[in-house]
């Protein structure tokens, strides 16, 4: 049995946002001090604090909004890893293991969880260092396939449906104006023409009135 | 193995050529009818929560599983084939109704020259200016022979769009470089979005002739010769890689499978994987298939009908030992040969200073011209042959796969200056892209591999395809007049498509792989007649576009509809049998 590991959020960067537990069960940061304490599925703390503040350099909170820290970044890459995704069941993983020309695409025999584990070594200390010295760090390791997989899980966590941890409060669609899933767009469509539509973003599950199980949940095929 | 009651028809494969077979069959009440689909049984209420980009979009929940089955490919012969291991170029869809569950529904009619391409080809230009290497063919079928079946399927789809030459006569506003219709599409042109309104008339001012894309979306309820009744598309965005949740995009679980369920000679069984046709004494005797509870068992009929796509129907063919392999040193042997793709291009990114709600649209609403398909440009400087449609389509623009877009002119991919410039493009960047012509070649084709296995340690087919000068000139024209388009479209800056080199599996181009089965009007160039039937199994018949002997530039699948329905037709009326 793993032992259970917490990523502590200043209630203060989520701002009494909604976050929704691993459980699913909406919890209400009721004030706007102190820090929430987020049951972790995969990595541990140790590493959720490495990944979210590499996270926060590739996807930064700046001046023109909040980033990777803010809608829980690390939250989504460790629920995907601790699913069936981080041990490859999206793949054809039949060996031989050869190289072969970019076209063929990536062929390595490594899964998710062990690029990030290979990859985790490499941001030691990262979360001790100054913004530019840990884009430094980052610089340095741009060209493994473990940094264009978290680049890849910093968007994906910024904008996936909440339930899948990350977006929380769907802070990344405010970001870019994307409602969300959305019934009809029937009137809309031909009526702003060159005019933004920016309607208050909705999740899967608000605008369905239930709850959705997320896929990562679901049992593995 | 045990052997089950035998039925008139078996049909391998639940998607739209399979069903509508099976449709059309057991209308004739005596026939049993039984099809075999791999993937889970659906319904539209399956996709009512499935606007979830995550599950749908980038785990591609309606796409066949990876782990079990894929493709491998090798640019040459020379090459050292290895496999697909994540999904690129191509999205092989599972489950009842199959890709036709999942796609955007932008149903062209091929042009009346394209059935003629190699006559065409060789009487305007001379045979001396064709690639030395191809392998282009004539279809053993016409458009007038066809046009009544193509109408059959556009009102089996509600098809949308507006007519440009009908019966001969030109029609303002549609694709007047059509072949002539006998009549106008079933349901008006579907709205505008507002990129697609920026395409219309950006393509107006220069001369071109814009028109909507033929959408399998309704613009509005309709009720199909079946009787099922559809509402109209409500813009939502997911439709690509989706199913729809409200039924106007047409599958084949909307309109054939409620038809079907109500015919008792018809039996659909899920999650059973064919593992091979029997053919005894040139007459094929059915198929074996592992059933859902993981038990092998031969399945007997009269005739037998592969419908499981351009890949699946070649690899159950050569798996099943029927035919001969094709052989590209000897150019001997009918399966496998005539592989195609089609030059499917993100032509111009162009970026723009004003909003464009790009979330809105569906997978077909959008606009494009044909001015530069087949042969209406003049080639005599252009150095390639064939054309397509230059064509911009607001298919619902999400985040999680498409954020992160930004012109040239920023240099970073991640951190603070990315992320602003990422911020203000993402919903100011649109696409024009297109879709061109991709000829056969007699070293482009398909066969075992000698490595690579699925599931069940049967070898997984073997694509050997590259682009030639051919596409690459022609993507790069294109790319030329896209940019030109976008340009007069107000976008502020431009990134033309980079050009392309080898064939990439690893980007999405689109599902229309074609050939591997074709037809032809003789057992020496083909595998099948244009009913679809092997020439050496008459019995035995290959459904879709392994049947083509070339891509021609637009989507697939209305002409393997029409086909299919053109078969169906000669199965019940002149007893091909």
């Amino acid at each position: 049995m793993r032992r259970r590991h917490f990523l502590s959020l200043s209630a203060e960067s989520v701002g009494g946002l909604l976050i929704y537990s691993l459980q699913r069960t909406p919890l209400r940061a009721q004030s706007q001090s102190g820090t929430i304490r987020v049951p972790l599925k995969f990595f541990t703390e140790k590493q959720a604090l490495l990944l979210a503040a590499a996270a926060a350099r590739i996807f930064p909170s700046d001046d023109t909004g909040p980033g990777a820290n803010e809608a829980g970044v690390v939250l989504y890459i460790d629920r995907q890893l601790a699913s069936a995704y981080g041990r490859d069941r999206f793949r054809y993983t039949a060996e031989p293991f050869l190289d072969g020309p970019p076209e063929l695409g990536h062929q390595g025999p490594l899964t998710p969880r062990q690029i990030y584990s290979e990859g985790l070594a490499q941001l030691e200390g990262i979360d001790t260092l100054s913004p530019e010295d840990a884009d430094a760090k980052l610089r340095s390791i741009e060209r493994t396939p473990f940094f264009s997989l978290l680049r890849q899980h910093t968007i994906e966590g910024m904008f996936c449906d909440p339930m899948h941890g990350g977006n929380i409060d769907k802070i990344g669609w405010q970001l870019i104006g994307f409602p969300g899933p959305r019934m009809s767009y029937f009137s809309e469509v031909d009526s702003y023409y060159g005019k933004p539509f920016r309607p208050r973003p909705e999740s899967l599950s608000e605008i369905l009135g239930r709850p959705v199980t997320p896929s990562e949940d679901e049992e593995p095929a | 193995m045990r052997t089950l009651k035998p039925v008139d028809v078996v049909i391998v494969g639940g998607g739209w050529t399979g069903l509508l077979m099976a449709k059309e069959l057991s209308a004739d009440s005596a026939r049993s009818i039984v099809v075999l689909e791999r993937g889970p049984a659906r319904k539209t209420a399956d996709y009512i929560d499935d606007m979830d980009e995550l599950d749908y979009a980038i785990r591609l929940r309606m796409m066949q599983d990876i782990r079990h089955e894929t493709v491998t490919v090798r640019h040459t012969v020379q090459d050292r084939a290895l496999p697909v291991r994540q999904y690129g170029s191509f999205l092989p869809g599972t489950g009842t109704g199959g890709g036709g569950e999942h796609w955007s529904g932008i149903s062209y009619r091929y042009l009346p020259q394209s059935f003629k391409i190699a006559s065409h080809l060789r009487e305007r230009y001379g045979a001396a200016r064709l690639p030395e290497d191809h392998a282009l063919q004539d279809w053993p079928v016409t458009f007038d022979e066809l046009e009544p079946f193509y109408w059959q399927a556009e009102q089996l789809l509600g098809l949308s769009g507006k007519a440009g030459n009908l019966r001969g006569k030109r029609q303002p506003g549609g694709n007047i470089f059509e072949g002539p219709r006998s009549h106008e599409y079933p349901t008006p042109p579907m709205k505008r979005p507002y990129l697609a309104e920026l395409f219309h008339q950006a393509a107006t001012k220069l001369g071109y002739h814009p028109h909507p894309l033929p959408a399998a979306t309704n613009s509005q309820s309709y009720r199909n010769p079946d009787g099922i009744l559809r509402s109209g598309c409500v813009y939502c965005g997911y439709c690509e890689r989706y199913g729809c949740m409200i039924g106007a995009k047409a599958q084949p679980t909307n309109t054939l499978l409620p038809v079907l369920n109500r015919r008792r000679n018809f039996t659909l069984r899920n999650g059973c994987w064919v593992r091979r046709v029997v053919v005894e004494s040139g007459k094929a005797r059915g198929v074996t298939y592992i059933d859902v509870s993981g038990e092998e068992v031969f399945q007997p009929a009269e005739m037998v009908m592969l419908a499981s796509w351009s890949i699946n129907n070649t690899r159950l063919l050569l798996l099943s030992k029927i035919g001969e392999p094709y052989n590209p040193a000897t150019g001997k042997g009918q399966i496998g040969r005539n592989l195609t793709h089609q030059v499917s291009l993100p032509a111009a990114m162009a970026f723009f200073p004003q909003p464009l709600n790009r979330f809105i649209g569906a997978g077909s609403a959008g606009v494009a011209i044909a001015d530069f398909d087949a042969d209406f440009l003049d080639h005599s400087d252009l150095g390639f042959q064939g054309g397509g449609i230059i064509y911009t389509v607001c298919y619902g623009f999400r985040p999680m796969a498409n954020f992160g877009v930004v012109p040239t002119s920023v240099k970073s991919t991640w951190g603070s200056d990315w992320k602003k410039a990422a911020l203000h493009h993402y919903d100011r960047t649109g696409r024009i892209s297109f879709y061109g012509e991709h000829h056969s070649y007699r070293s482009h084709y398909m066969d075992l591999d000698p490595t690579y296995k699925d599931k069940y340690g049967d070898p997984l087919i073997r694509m050997t395809i590259d682009w030639t000068d051919n596409e690459r000139r022609m993507g790069a024209h294109m790319s030329v007049k896209a940019a030109e388009i976008a340009r007069a479209m107000g976008a502020t800056e431009i990134t033309p498509h980079p050009g392309l080199r080898r064939y990439d599996a690893t980007r999405y181009q689109s599902t229309h792989i074609q050939g591997g089965v074709i037809m032809g009007d003789s057992p020496e160039n083909s595998a099948i007649n244009s009913y679809h039937q092997l020439w050496q199994t008459p019995n035995l018949f290959v459904l879709g576009a392994s049947a083509w002997p070339q891509n021609p530039s637009v989507n697939p699948t209305l002409t393997a509809l029409a086909l299919t329905h053109r078969a169906a037709h000669a199965i019940r009326t002149r007893s091909l049998l």
